[in-house]
């Protein structure tokens, strides 16, 4: 359904735009209906930033990425974009700062119906609504007509995501929609988003959390530095970690039932000096983020061992040569 | 004891009334203890620990008495604070970028603070340059602005500052919940770390990640709506919880490795109540699974095992 391969997005920063960032490289992945996909990565892995992209938020610098047989980034003119969000929807972290605070929360219903829906009777639309607020298991009485500031967290989160139901959405982009919620109300939207998997929508999942990720998804993107550490079924990516990334990730994650000893001065020092940044981006040593040149002569891939849809890459950045058929030719495990 | 924190009542002022934020909160913190203070959003965690050094202009100190290695600390007197704060009492706010003043470059800052609070900077430097080290920094970064560090390096930087005058009592604010994975990692072993080594007697680490105070803290506080619900070593509270809500929020946590095929967790049903006009009796009541005609009483925290706090009536005997 969704198919991004060998996106690259390049950032210009600095004062005056004269740096360049490269924020995602050479990134291939799938999404299908009735599958969640996790993107995992640290802070700055351009997990958010592959989001971004597939709601055309912001340019694709190389590489396509397709809907449906549709170039995403190719998408032109009002009325095209907008048939596109009718089919994809995103929903983002933050809920409170994703209504406005003067209006009243189920405004954002209304918005959808008068851009898609002028024709619908009221009758029609309000059972809709209420529909779709059944379906994020929400009581209509507690949330309709409620200003934002009267609702939880959580409610205003399932309110954005029955927004995005109002359409015939087949494909989500949830990005760390939990991550701001209370743990006794996480779950919720995560077994909500399960339902939603169910009935057949596809799901791009962006998280830091690797619990999170792994508990709701089928596949699992580990991504560093912009480029695909691993990926594969989300099973096969946490019990046998192929990369350090993924293993980092997977040992730094604080748990409750963490097998070995509790934390204690193990954990690899970040020396100093590599940290931080050199004065100036024209000085003499490479800035950090200026690894693009190396990367793509360093970079190898290794097959997992046990074959099949796990890909590992063992550079900092993906060979170009494994192209994303590869792993969509083997059957799933 | 370090810290003794007795029937603390701390209420904000609002124009509908006053929020009862802490609703008689008592607790000890033993020297060298680290308490992971948990609990949802709402639930008075923040409220307690900035009570504990300063009351902003909307918090009221209602009643309480807080005792801090024998003397009184008088919370509601700003001015008899001043000589607590930071040299007895200290905070790690939650965001370290909003911390650092963007305009000054980092020692020059240290330097202004210490000045403030009546220190000469060079009789500390000595051990600012080696506590920056034993962070994992070069003591170059005195030398920067705060845009030039990592999320990483400012969440140390402000840690090495808050102890630097070697505090009784440190309060970390979510200080490490802007932080990825790995990074909080080794934050949170510095912070055992300057424990260990004495720069801080104790530690009280307010977060809202039950697994992350399960791997660093001693002890684990859980509140709920302006109340203590459960106080028990760390083990005891992931093994063997016995307040509900406990029970209940500890379930509703995914693991590493669990997947909606093993098992379908599921959250607490309901909001927290409102602490305008609190619910009278236990404020757990409305979502509790074990609820009963007792639960109208306010429940006391009891010892039911040694070590081990709760306030439930089903527990308490």
């Amino acid at each position: 359904m969704l198919e991004l391969s060998h996106v690259h997005k390049v950032y210009r920063v600095g004062a005056f735009g004269g740096a360049r960032l490269r924020a995602v490289r050479d990134v291939s992945l799938t999404v299908e209906p009735g599958k969640v996909v996790s993107l995992i990565g640290e802070s700055g892995s351009g997990k958010s930033t592959i989001g971004k992209m597939v709601l055309g938020l912001t340019g694709v610098s190389a590489g396509s990425i397709v809907f449906d047989g549709q170039d995403v980034s190719r998408i032109r003119g009002f009325s095209a974009r907008k048939e596109y969000y009718r089919r994809v929807q995103g929903v983002f972290q933050d809920p409170f700062s994703s209504f406005n605070p003067i209006f009243k929360a189920d405004r954002v219903f209304a918005m959808i119906r008068s851009s898609y829906f002028p024709g619908m009777s009221d009758a029609d639309w309000k059972q809709r609504v209420l529909d779709v607020i059944g379906t994020v298991r929400l009581d209509p009485d507690n949330v309709l007509n409620k200003y934002p500031h009267q609702l939880s967290g959580g409610q205003l989160q399932r309110l954005l995501i029955a927004r995005a139901l109002l359409l015939d959405i087949r494909l989500l982009v949830a990005d760390e929609i939990i991550s701001m919620l209370d743990a006794s109300t996480r779950i919720d939207v995560l077994n909500l988003l399960v339902d939603l998997k169910e009935r057949g929508l596809g799901i791009l999942f962006v998280t830091h959390d690797l619990s999170l990720g792994n508990y709701v998804s089928d596949r699992s993107v580990i991504l560093r530095k912009g480029a695909i550490a691993e990926m594969g079924p989300t099973r096969r990516v946490f019990e046998n970690p192929c990369t350090p990334t993924a293993a980092t990730c997977s040992r730094a994650f604080p748990r409750c039932t963490a097998p070995g000893p509790r934390w204690t001065r193990s954990w690899p020092r970040i020396r100093p000096r590599t940290w931080i940044c050199p004065p100036s981006p024209r000085a003499t040593t490479p800035h950090r983020w200026s690894r693009s040149r190396r990367t793509t002569s360093s970079a190898s891939t290794r097959a997992d061992p046990g074959a099949g849809p796990h890909r590992v890459s063992t550079g900092p950045a993906p060979a170009t040569s494994t192209g994303s058929d590869e792993y969509r030719a083997v059957p799933e495990q | 004891m370090t810290l003794r924190v007795q029937d603390l009542k701390v209420h904000y002022q609002t124009l509908r009334g006053d929020v009862h934020a802490l609703d008689g909160v008592s607790f000890d913190l033993a020297d060298g203890e680290i308490m992971g203070l948990a609990g949802e959003s709402g639930c008075g965690k923040t409220t307690l620990g900035k009570s504990l050094i300063r009351l902003d202009g909307r918090m009221r100190h209602v009643d309480g008495t807080i005792e801090l290695d024998g003397r009184d600390v008088p919370v509601a007197d700003d001015r008899a604070m001043n000589p607590f704060r930071y040299h007895e009492i200290s905070l790690i706010p939650q965001y370290a970028m909003s911390a650092l003043n963007p305009t000054r470059r980092i020692g020059r800052m240290i330097n202004e603070l210490l000045r403030a609070r009546g220190v000469r900077p060079a009789t500390v430097a000595e051990e600012l340059n080696r506590r920056l080290e034993l962070v994992g920094l070069d003591p170059d970064v005195l030398q920067r602005f705060p845009i030039e560090l990592s999320g990483g390096m400012k969440q140390r930087v402000v840690m090495v500052m808050a102890t630097l005058l070697n505090p009784s009592l440190l309060i970390a604010d979510e200080a490490t919940s802007a932080l990825d994975v790995s990074t909080q990692r080794s934050v949170v072993e510095s912070m055992v770390e300057f424990r260990d080594r004495g720069y801080v007697k104790s530690m009280i680490f307010v977060t809202h990640d039950i697994s992350l105070v399960y791997q660093m803290a001693d002890t684990v506080m859980v509140m709920y709506a302006g109340r203590i619900a459960e106080k028990a070593p760390a083990s005891t509270i992931i093994n063997d919880p016995r307040h509900p809500y406990t029970k209940m929020l500890i379930g509703a946590l995914p693991e590493v490795g669990t997947t909606t095929e093993d098992t379908r967790l599921e959250g607490i049903p309901g909001t927290p109540p409102g602490l305008l006009r609190p619910p009278t009796g236990c404020r757990f009541k409305d979502r509790c699974p074990l609820a009963s005609e007792e639960c109208s009483e306010t429940p006391p925290l009891v010892e039911i095992d040694p070590g081990h706090w709760a306030a439930c009536w089903k527990t308490g005997r």
